[in-house]
């Protein structure tokens, strides 16, 4: 087996805030190998995004403190890089594709000009071969006419049309690894569809690695290698998606899976997780999700929660995954 | 090129200056256009104007306004109407460079430290604190009396506080900017932070203090009558509309029209300016709602 492209041991992201201290990462570990999707999976606030931007050096600090024992990207640490290696790295080896194309997109510049800019800084290429460039990217990622189309400014765009050329933009430096940040939330049903086909057509020709970021467990299952579920800053489970959608060891992952809506039986009530997400600020000294889980005993809220291995490829944070069986039972009456 | 696409093609060429000024507001219109006939006849003054500005005429001697003399003549038989149309030369010019120069410096200093932050912008802001707590007619009058009156030092006086208000506006814009989305993605491209900040954040916001020069500018042309007014700005015979209404002060009860007329000048000229900047306010706030 290869070295894994990226690697993060214990990466921690913590907020200084008027309220105390927010701890939106705590001690994360896993890694990505190349040519593989990792997807993380949460609810809204449980530091997904939080964990894409510590990754590329792009929070402000103060307020963030962002500490772990290794960030390393094929051979290179990414703590370690100076501000100028940090921006090549951004540039050209990792980029990141956003939830809401409509805002990644600056106003008042043709969408051509921004998707050819890349190229121009990191390329040196002239304006004219960086103009076709683009216009080749555009046509890749699906635009339709897009010689005639890129001196359009995005607001004569639509969403989805946006979101590709998001993704040209992010593809124009051929990425090894591409950071995808909600990147359907914004869009609806078919357009998603149509995004996370490109996205795995353009993994399938370049070999890039994907981390998916998403709080949709169906856009995970369908185009996930791996997953990563992340429950109030930790990942409580980690797999394959197949074993992670089949036999879920974390009783918060088994709780997200029952909340998905199916498409065939009755239309009935969904199926939720009671209570609510925990305040980042005030950390509890055992598993987090702990006070929601309906198998939790006096040991799960003191004994704090690490990731352990089950087998080969999947591991949980759950202290006692025996009780999973458990847990089936008394939801199921 | 197919049809469809030759009949995107026209539709895109034909959108043009005509089709933008179909779109503005009223207030924008009526604006442009009463600047646009005071800068033409600013620009045209010496063909349109019947007399020489500095020409006396002791024959005609404080005459009120008839058709030789739209508008009447001063204590020195001087043609007011030449002199307030030579007056426009004087003023605009002064009121744009006070207005313009320090908006450009003002705005990149202010967007630069709206995005870095730290001991820059602190440090930045405590300076503009200083600066904005003192009146500003009061310290400008202060530095030129310091400096001696004159157009260079009103300049002067102009361009060390009037930046602040401009710095402070694009600090403002450029903190909410750069938590944006596409800063972030222009960051993400490894772009430089210049590049960022002047070729993805300015054109962002920008847009506010574009409209608070427009208002900037009459506060200017006052600012500059005001001191001319007191002897501290253009000094006679120049024919400048606040040292015209000053001439004009000792003779308000017998002609009326020496200080009136100038005065009107500059009436004229601040609503224009004011209507302007609302249009402006309108048309690039909209601009703005349609693609957020």
């Amino acid at each position: 087996m290869t070295s894994p492209l990226l690697s993060i041991r214990d990466l921690t992201v913590r907020f200084e805030t008027p309220r105390g201290t927010v701890t939106a990462n705590d001690r994360l570990s896993f890694s990505v190998k190349s040519g593989e999707t990792l997807g993380i999976v949460g609810e809204s606030g449980s530091g997904k995004s939080v964990l894409c931007r510590a990754i590329l050096r792009l929070l402000p600090s103060p307020p963030a403190q962002v500490t772990a024992t290794e960030i390393r990207f094929g051979d290179q640490d990414l703590q370690k890089l100076t501000p100028a290696g940090m921006r090549r790295v951004r540039g050209q080896d990792i980029a990141m594709v956003f939830q809401n194309p409509m805002t990644s997109l600056n106003p008042v510049w043709p969408i051509g000009d921004q998707v050819s800019e890349g190229l121009r800084i990191h390329k040196g290429l002239g304006r004219s071969s960086a103009r076709k460039e683009a216009i080749a990217i555009l046509n890749r990622v699906g635009i339709p006419n897009a010689a005639m189309r890129i001196d359009d400014y995005p607001y004569q765009w639509s969403g989805g049309m946006m979101q590709r050329a998001v993704i040209a933009m992010a593809m124009a430096g051929k990425p090894k690894l591409l950071l995808a940040d909600e990147p359907t939330t914004a869009l609806d049903v078919t357009i998603q569809d149509q995004i996370l086909a490109l996205l795995v057509e353009l993994q399938r020709e370049t070999g890039m690695s994907i981390v998916l970021v998403s709080h949709d467990m169906s856009v995970i299952s369908e185009t996930c290698d791996r997953v990563a579920v992340m429950y109030a800053g930790h990942i409580v489970e980690m797999g394959t998606a197949a074993t992670i959608f089949k036999s879920p060891k974390h009783p918060y992952t088994y709780g997200l899976l029952r909340s998905m809506p199916h498409i065939e039986g009755r239309v009935g009530k969904l199926a939720g997780i009671g209570g609510q997400p925990p305040d980042l600020s005030r950390r509890l000294p055992g598993c987090p999700f702990a006070p929601r889980c309906a198998v939790a005993s006096a040991v799960c809220r003191e004994r704090p929660i690490c990731l352990a291995s089950l087998d080969d490829d999947h591991a949980t944070a759950c202290h006692f995954p025996e009780r999973l069986a458990e847990l089936e039972r008394k939801l199921a009456s | 090129m197919t049809v469809l696409e030759a009949g995107l093609d026209t539709r895109r060429r034909r959108s043009g200056l005509l089709r933008e000024i179909a779109s503005w507001s009223p207030s924008l219109k009526v604006g442009v256009t009463i600047m646009t006939v005071i800068v033409l006849s600013a620009i045209f003054a010496p063909w349109i104007a019947p007399f020489d500005p500095n020409e006396q005429d002791f024959n005609a001697i404080l005459m009120p306004p008839n058709l030789t003399h739209l508008f009447g003549t001063d204590v020195l038989g001087r043609d007011i109407f030449s002199r307030v149309l030579f007056g426009a030369r004087i003023d605009l010019v002064i009121g744009f460079i006070t207005t313009y120069v320090p908006m450009t410096y003002g705005v990149i200093l202010g967007a630069y430290a709206g995005y870095v932050g730290g001991v820059f912008d602190s440090a930045l802001m405590r300076i503009i604190d200083v600066a904005m707590a003192f009146p500003f007619l009061v310290l400008i009058i202060v530095i030129l009396a310091i400096l001696g009156p004159g157009v260079q030092n009103i300049y002067i006086s102009v361009f060390i506080l009037a930046w602040t208000m401009y710095a402070r506006l694009a600090r403002a814009e450029m903190m909410v900017e750069r938590t944006k989305d596409y800063i972030t993605a222009a960051q993400i491209l490894g772009f430089p932070r210049r590049r960022i900040i002047f070729r993805h954040g300015l054109p962002n916001v920008i847009n506010s203090s574009i409209v608070f020069s427009a208002s900037d500018f009459v506060l200017n042309i006052l600012l500059v009558s005001g001191l001319s007014f007191l002897g501290l700005g253009i000094q006679p015979p120049n024919p400048e509309w606040g040292a015209m209404i000053a001439e004009g002060r000792d003779f308000i009860r017998q002609a009326w029209w020496m200080a009136t007329l100038p005065g009107l000048a500059i009436v004229v000229t601040g609503v224009a300016l004011a209507l302007i900047g609302d249009g402006l306010a309108q048309r690039l706030g909209e601009r703005h709602h349609t693609t957020v």
